[in-house]
C-alpha cells in the first residue's frame, strides 16, 4: 500500500481529510484546510503573505486561487466518491470575477457529472459572501484504473 | 506553434519583467525566474521543489503550481508585448494538462500575446520540461486593460528599476 493510500485510509477512518491535505506538500504550502458539515465540505485558504500576487491592492496570486480550487475539486471527489487514488486533472477553466483580497478565502464544489472514468466538477470561491464569488472554476478529472499509476 | 519560435532576449525587458515577477510574493516563494524576455513573448522557469509536490508517492509537482507558473508567464507576456508597461488583471484562463510532469526537473513556460485590442489581451502559453516538443500543459487566457494610470507611480518606478533601493511599501489589510 502506498503512503498516500495509507493516509487516505486513515483520513476515512477518522473522518478528517485534513490529515491527507496536510500530507500533500503543495496544499500544505498554501495552507489549505477543510471542514465537513454533514454531507457538505468547505475548503479554506488562510490569509498568508506568501500567497500574494499583486502588491498594490494587495491581492492573492491568481494562480494560488486556481491551485486552491484545483485542490478543493480533487478532494471533493476523493471525499464523496471514495476513490482510492488522487484523481488526475485533465483540464481546468477559471473565471476571475473579483480580486482575491488579502483575507481568508473559501471554496465549495459541486459534482456536475460523474461517469465511469471522468468526472466534471464546478468550484465556487468566495471571501465575504458565497453569493459574491471571487472566482468560478470547472474541471475534468480522470480516475486512474491502476492506483499505482502516477 | 510556440516552440518553433526563437526569441532574442531583451536585457532591458528582462530586467523589467524580472522586477515585476520579483514583486509577486508567491512567485518569490516558488523561486520563479525569467529565462527569456522579448517583445514577442516570455519564457519563465519554475524550479523543482519538494514544497510544491502534489503526489507524495510519485513526487510529481501539483497542477496548481503549474497553473501559477502559466498565469504568471501569460501575465508577464502582456508586459513584454505592450509598447508601454500596463498592469492587466486576468479575466479567465483555461489549462489543459497534457502529460504528467517528471519529478526532480524544472518546468518552463513560454507565453505569447496573440491578439491585443484596446480593452482585452489574448494569450497562449505552453509548459514543458526537457523538450518544448513535449508540452506538459497548455493554457489560454484573457487579460483586461485597465490602463497604466490604474497602478500607482511608485510601482512603475520599482518595475522600471528607478527605485531599486526603496523596498516595496507594505500594502494595507484591504
Amino acid at each position: 500500500m502506498s503512503e498516500l493510500n495509507r493516509i487516505l485510509c486513515k483520513s476515512r477512518e477518522c473522518g478528517d481529510y485534513n490529515l491527507l491535505l496536510n500530507s500533500i506538500p503543495y496544499a500544505n504550502s498554501l495552507g489549505v484546510y477543510c471542514k465537513q458539515f454533514g454531507n457538505e465540505v468547505v475548503f479554506a485558504l488562510p490569509k498568508r503573505e506568501q500567497n500574494l500576487g499583486n502588491p498594490i491592492l494587495p491581492a492573492i496570486h491568481g494562480g494560488v486561487i486556481g491551485g486552491f480550487m484545483e485542490i478543493a475539486a480533487a478532494f471533493h471527489l476523493m471525499i464523496f466518491l471514495e476513490t482510492d487514488a488522487l484523481p488526475k486533472i485533465v483540464d481546468f477553466s477559471l473565471d476571475y470575477l473579483r480580486a482575491g483580497l488579502y483575507r481568508e478565502t473559501f471554496a465549495e464544489c459541486e459534482l456536475t457529472r460523474q461517469g465511469k472514468r471522468v468526472a466534471n466538477v464546478n468550484v465556487t470561491a468566495w471571501q465575504t459572501k458565497k453569493t459574491d464569488p471571487i472566482a468560478l472554476a470547472r474541471a475534468h478529472f480522470l480516475f486512474s484504473r491502476d492506483e499505482n499509476q502516477s | 506553434m510556440l516552440h518553433e519560435e526563437t526569441w532574442n532576449n531583451d536585457p532591458q525587458l528582462h530586467g523589467k519583467v524580472g522586477r515585476f515577477i520579483g514583486s509577486l510574493k508567491q512567485c518569490k516563494e516558488l523561486q520563479m525566474q525569467v529565462m527569456t524576455a522579448s517583445p514577442r513573448g516570455l519564457e519563465l522557469e519554475l524550479p523543482y521543489s519538494n514544497t510544491i509536490v502534489g503526489n507524495i508517492d510519485s513526487g510529481v509537482i501539483h497542477g496548481g503550481a503549474i497553473t501559477t507558473l502559466m498565469d504568471t508567464a501569460s501575465g508577464g507576456s502582456v508586459l513584454c508585448c505592450l509598447p508601454e508597461l500596463e498592469l492587466c488583471p486576468t479575466l479567465d484562463l483555461r489549462v489543459d494538462y497534457m502529460r504528467t510532469a517528471m519529478p526532480g526537473q524544472p518546468i518552463f513556460a513560454r507565453a505569447v500575446c496573440y491578439r491585443i485590442t484596446t480593452t482585452i489581451i489574448f494569450t497562449r502559453c505552453e509548459a514543458f520540461q526537457r523538450s518544448p516538443l513535449k508540452p506538459i500543459a497548455h493554457c489560454v487566457a484573457t487579460f483586461m486593460r485597465i490602463g497604466r494610470e490604474a497602478s500607482p507611480q511608485w510601482f512603475w518606478d520599482q518595475i522600471e528599476g528607478k527605485a531599486d533601493d526603496s523596498p516595496l511599501p507594505q500594502g494595507g489589510e484591504e
